[in-house]
């Protein structure tokens, strides 16, 4: 067991690069637009001493990399710089916005479950056959669905014609959001499960012809019990993987889904942000996010080898 | 979407290795061809319509995709409009066969940048190994931390929307799989039997890598570009929702989605359509993709 906690520092000290390496690209990522940040903030026809001033003021006219210091320090300290577009600083619109999204992607996730779980045993049970064969063809066609349009369709079918559901909005408490983002997770979830139900249903397969399968089944293990106790316990580490290494398109699903379910979330202020040319908004949100599958990740990872005797820790 | 496909193949990869002739695997070859042939036929089928369609826009559209009509919008499908007008009156169905030949193009178009980059990277990453390896890993690293969407937008809105610019957004986040595909299938194929006898001849090695190993390994990238180009098919259409993607009034089928969206409970056809028209070409492609994984890396498939 300590050599499974030691583990834990050893893959933190791994995501260091990474963050750092995050940082970089989303300094660099504004440097990008035209004429840089100062151009991006004066409008095009600023005179060039206007934009020289402004560099100036921020510090962009010095070296590269004390500019990328400069920015680290600030991240550091929590300082995500102001929004041009909202007037006050970005750390408290991420602040504002982070409870939907996370509640949003939790619920996602928990959807994703309950959708993924017994499909993919229904294929497993039965390899080869016309419900394996169905459950591998249905994820092709969730594959291929953009999410806003599905996100369109159940507003269409669930709220507007059969008034199930609401339109939109978003409740004050938790309890009210399990009514209130019931559309919009479920719509993530319609998309996330198929890549779910795919390495969920190899692993079942896997586990079903496994020897301690066997033995329990020559035991007289009854069906049921079988599966919940041997197939289904063996197969919840390979779905805790699974859902943490798609943890980003999980999010980056829920940026375009809260823009069609007008959430106020992370992606719904960086849509907005872009269309205003808020910049600082835009790279901001980007970072948060971005940290955000990195620490998910990570976690991920422990709770993968603290659960399971027989990972391999590198 | 991006980082998906790829455990699935990452995983898996090690067990593949490009056998020599073998008995086993030709009579399981022979036992099922019929779900193999059957998939990549529908699928072939499928995107050859699509490529027709696309091809024969201005043959099918029965109207100028962008010619307004301000005294007949928003119809319903008739004889004359077949699926409608939109909100200024310009034909439905014209649009959905012109969006074919944009979303189909740049969706093409969008996987050869990062397929030539990723694969040649993930090559030299897995080939040479050490500290060359440890760079690239590390960056690939870097970009998948980034969701797919996050990044593409962020990207589309510094580089300012349209075309170009979405290549270059898909390109810079969807190199990483490619890379991480290769890498993997080289790090196995590396140790073959036909790799040290190159290495014996004195072959160098951009010849090992170009002519042998990535000969070798390549038919991975290819099962996978298939479902990256309904992820950039997705990500074009994603985009032109937002209003980042391919200018009005240029016809495409994500604009048309957020045209038709306010007139959802009135005229539901105008948004729905054009989405069945992505889930068809995604499915197009995926069957293909899943044909070809079989057909080309047949002891792999459980």
């Amino acid at each position: 067991m300590l050599q499974r906690l030691s583990f834990i520092p050893l893959r933190i000290a791994q995501a260091v690069p990474v963050v750092f390496g995050v940082t970089l690209v989303v300094f660099f990522l504004v440097r990008l637009l035209p004429g840089g940040p100062a151009v991006a903030l004066l409008g095009e026809h600023a005179t060039p001493e206007a934009v020289a001033a402004m560099n100036h003021q921020y510090g962009l006219d010095g070296p590269i990399w004390i500019q990328y210091l400069d920015f680290l320090r600030n991240v550091v300290t929590g300082n995500l710089g102001t929004s041009l577009f909202y007037q006050q600083p970005v750390s408290q619109l991420v602040a504002v916005a982070l409870p939907a999204t996370v509640q949003l992607v939790l619920y996602a996730i928990v959807l994703t479950t309950i959708i993924s779980v017994p499909l993919a045993a229904l294929a497993a049970s039965r390899p080869g056959r016309w419900p394996d064969h169905a459950v591998r063809v249905v994820p092709m066609v969730g594959l291929g669905m953009p999410q806003f349009w599905v996100g369109i369709i159940l507003l269409l079918l669930l709220a507007s014609r059969l008034h199930l559901f609401p339109v939109g909005g978003y409740g004050d408490d938790v309890a009210e959001n399990l009514w209130y983002l019931f559309l919009p997770a479920f719509t993530v979830a319609i998309s996330m499960s198929p890549i779910v139900i795919r390495s969920l249903r190899t692993a079942m397969i896997s586990v079903l012809n496994s020897d301690y399968v066997d033995t329990a089944r020559s035991k007289g293990t009854p069906p049921l019990h079988l599966f919940g106790r041997h197939v289904l316990r063996n197969a919840a580490v390979p779905t805790v993987t699974v859902l943490g290494v798609n943890v980003g398109y999980l999010i980056g699903g829920t940026i375009v889904v809260e823009k069609v379910f007008a959430l106020p979330g992370l992606g719904d202020y960086m849509v907005t942000a872009i269309f205003n040319r808020d910049f600082p908004t835009v790279q901001g949100i980007t970072l948060v996010i971005a940290l955000m599958v990195v620490v998910i990740s990570v976690v991920t990872d422990v709770v993968y080898a603290l659960l399971d005797p027989r990972v391999n820790i590198r | 979407m991006t980082e998906v496909l790829i455990t699935e193949t990452a995983v898996r990869a090690p067990q593949l290795t490009r056998r020599p002739f073998r008995l086993g695997r030709n009579r399981s070859r022979a036992l099922r061809p019929w779900y193999r042939i059957t998939t990549l036929m529908i699928g072939l089928t499928l995107v050859a319509f699509l490529v027709l369609v696309a091809v024969l826009a201005p043959v099918i559209a029965t109207h100028d995709p962008i010619a307004q009509n301000l005294t007949a919008i928003l119809q319903p499908p008739s004889a004359q409009h077949w699926l409608g007008t939109d909100k200024v009156g310009r034909d439905v169905f014209s649009r959905l066969v012109y969006g074919t030949r944009i979303d189909l193009r740049v969706g093409f178009l969008a996987v050869l940048i990062p397929f030539v980059v990723g694969s040649a990277l993930g090559a030299v990453s897995g080939y040479f190994g050490g500290v060359i390896d440890a760079v690239i890993m590390r960056i690939v690293d870097v970009f998948f931390a980034f969701p797919f969407y996050v990044l593409v937008i962020a990207l589309v809105y510094v580089l300012g929307s349209g075309e170009r610019a979405i290549y270059l957004a898909i390109a810079a986040v969807s190199w990483v799989s490619y890379c991480r595909i290769v890498r993997a299938e080289v790090l196995v194929a590396k140790n073959q039997d036909y790799v040290v006898a190159a290495r014996l001849g004195g072959l160098s090695h951009s010849r090992i890598i170009g002519g042998h190993i990535l000969r070798n390994v390549i038919a991975q990238a290819v099962v996978y570009a298939m479902s990256d180009i309904v992820l950039d098919i997705l990500a074009i259409v994603t985009l032109g929702y937002l209003g980042l993607g391919i200018q009005p009034p240029a016809p495409d089928w994500g604009g048309m989605i957020i045209d038709g969206q306010p007139f959802i409970t009135t005229q539901w056809w105008l948004a729905t359509v054009p989405g069945l028209a992505v889930v068809f070409t995604g499915l197009a492609l995926s069957l293909t993709g899943d044909g070809l994984a079989d057909l080309l890396a047949p002891e792999r498939r459980k």
